[in-house]
């Protein structure tokens, strides 16, 4: 296991960012860290780059600690801040020279091309950052991160704000890299992480209220499957509730018969009879499959309501 | 130093460089804390500092890093000021008439100084992430730790020695004894000690972080 997180909890004045949470990473895989805003994702991102300790708890990278191996720890990281703090007065060359200065690294001209070739930076490699276009500058930043093949990639969200050509690249030089790193990466944009995360930790309120691979959350799930159904005559919940054992339903729009169906069962088949044998017509049938944005929304909202 | 009628190095008749020296701290009061209120500040404003402080990098290294680029700011800053030296050397009557020991020290003095407005500019820029707010409180601060404890030290309330000591927090007390030629231990001791301690608290405020 390359990244071991133990317990950890962070406290800010009175409120807890980020409250007992553990979870592990190991080589070749991809994290993506999820949550609504404020759960704790940037916060568990700072405290793993050791930009600030933990209130309590322990994690490791790499078998080495985050408060006693400060140092250490650093250097296997590459870590894209939030915002991708960059200096806009440097030009791209530059400013990649100046980071592989600060890792000890003496990389030729020649080493710094083909990183920048990598990142597909070339056209711009001339340029003051303060004047790339944002897709640009987080391939800057990306750039960074990685300049000196660090075990553990940490990113967060690297891809907000990109056009989704940008989005395309980006994400397959994430999925590049992953070969022999561990990757963390936080975002918002669910159907990213679902393309290219292997592990989903979601975080709410600064705990973990899911920790599996996709498939997994998905058979966890089952239950949440929801069915949207239209009807053109009104038709009586108390048939409906008889297709199937376990059901909830919930009429949602009466003046158009739009009946809500939770169920675990695929109950599509039975619809249709139900709707045949009371000379009722199906006009209407949408399945919301249990995808990684429902899961979001039922582990994240359950806890407030 | 050219153009003031006052201190104009043509027109003032004595081959010295006292002027220099005199305006010398109420122009570091300005310039100094314009060189290092960005070090901290910017970086805080920018989201640089958590880029600098999650690379394999102490804080005392990111301190002293910023620090003599400061100071190697403030050098640069400084060399110019060796043209009135020679004209002076040159116009001397005779010519090369001039208290090279006071020069000197008086050049370390000034120096010194400019190296204790500096710490005193970085402790103010890691304090806040506005450059304007880092400037002000720089030549605040500045402003205190050259005149401020001569003033209380001659207000007419102490008794015995007690003044004298309050004079010599002050960073006027030391810089006065430097310009004048004599490098004394004590002085030196001073403005080290003094650099030390605010750098220190600078490495305090950055450390504030992880409070």
């Amino acid at each position: 296991m390359s990244i071991i997180v133990n317990n950890l909890t962070k406290i800010y004045d009175s409120q807890k960012a980020i409250d007992n949470i553990s979870f592990e990473g190991k080589q070749g895989e991809i994290i993506g860290l999820l949550g609504p805003n404020g759960a704790g994702k940037t916060t568990t991102m700072k405290i793993l780059t050791c930009f600030m300790p933990p209130s309590s708890g322990t994690a490791s990278i790499c078998g080495l600690d985050i408060r006693t191996q400060e140092l250490e720890v650093k250097k296997k990281i590459g870590y894209l801040p939030e915002h991708n703090p960059l200096y806009g007065t440097m030009y791209v060359k530059e400013y990649l020279s100046f980071v592989s200065k600060i890792h000890k690294l003496k990389l030729s001209s020649a080493q710094i091309n083909s990183l920048i070739e990598r990142v597909g930076l070339e056209r711009e490699q001339r340029k003051r950052i303060s004047s790339l276009s944002k897709g640009f500058k987080q391939r800057v930043g990306l750039a960074q991160a990685i300049i000196h093949d660090p075990e553990i990639l940490i990113l967060d969200e690297p891809i907000s704000g990109l056009d989704p050509n940008q989005l395309v690249d980006i994400r397959n030089l994430i999925s590049e890299l992953k070969k022999d790193k561990t990757i963390i990466f936080s975002s918002h944009i669910l159907q990213e992480v679902e393309s290219i995360c292997d592990k989903v930790i979601i975080l709410d309120k600064g705990k973990i209220v899911a920790d599996d691979n996709i498939d997994g959350l998905e058979r966890n799930m089952k239950d949440a499957i929801e069915y949207e159904v239209e009807f053109l005559n009104a038709i009586s919940i108390d048939k409906l509730s008889t297709i199937a054992s376990g059901i909830n339903v919930k009429v949602s729009n009466h003046s158009r018969n739009i009946i809500k169906i939770t169920s675990a069962a695929d109950i599509r088949e039975a619809l249709f009879d139900l709707a045949v044998a009371n000379n009722n017509k199906l006009i209407g049938l949408k399945s919301s499959g249990s995808n990684l944005e429902n899961i979001f929304k039922s582990v994240t909202k359950d806890k407030e309501n | 130093m050219w153009f003031m009628s006052q201190s104009s190095v043509l027109s003032y008749n004595y081959a010295t460089m006292n002027q220099l020296f005199s305006i010398g701290p109420i122009v570091f009061m300005f310039l100094i804390p314009a060189v290092t209120m960005q070090t901290f500040a910017e970086e805080k404003q920018n989201r640089t500092l958590e880029f600098l402080t999650t690379k394999p990098l102490t804080d005392w290294q990111i301190i002293s890093g910023k620090y003599l680029a400061c100071l190697m700011l403030i050098l640069m800053a400084i060399a110019p000021t060796i043209i009135y030296y020679i004209s002076i050397v040159q116009l001397g009557s005779p010519k090369g008439n001039i208290d090279n020991g006071a020069v000197i020290g008086s050049y370390i003095g000034l120096y010194f100084l400019a190296a204790i407005f500096a710490s005193i500019g970085m402790l103010m820029s890691s304090l806040t992430s506005n450059q304007i707010v880092a400037f002000i409180l720089a030549a605040f601060g500045c402003f205190l730790m050259f005149w401020f404890f001569d003033f209380i030290g001659n207000l007419p309330v102490f008794f015995g020695n007690s003044d004298d000591l309050i004079k010599s927090l002050g960073i006027d007390y030391h810089y006065n004894n430097i310009s004048q030629g004599r490098i004394d231990s004590r002085d030196v001791i001073y403005f080290l000690s003094m650099i030390g301690l605010f750098l220190w608290l600078t490495f305090v405020s950055l450390d504030r972080r992880k409070w």
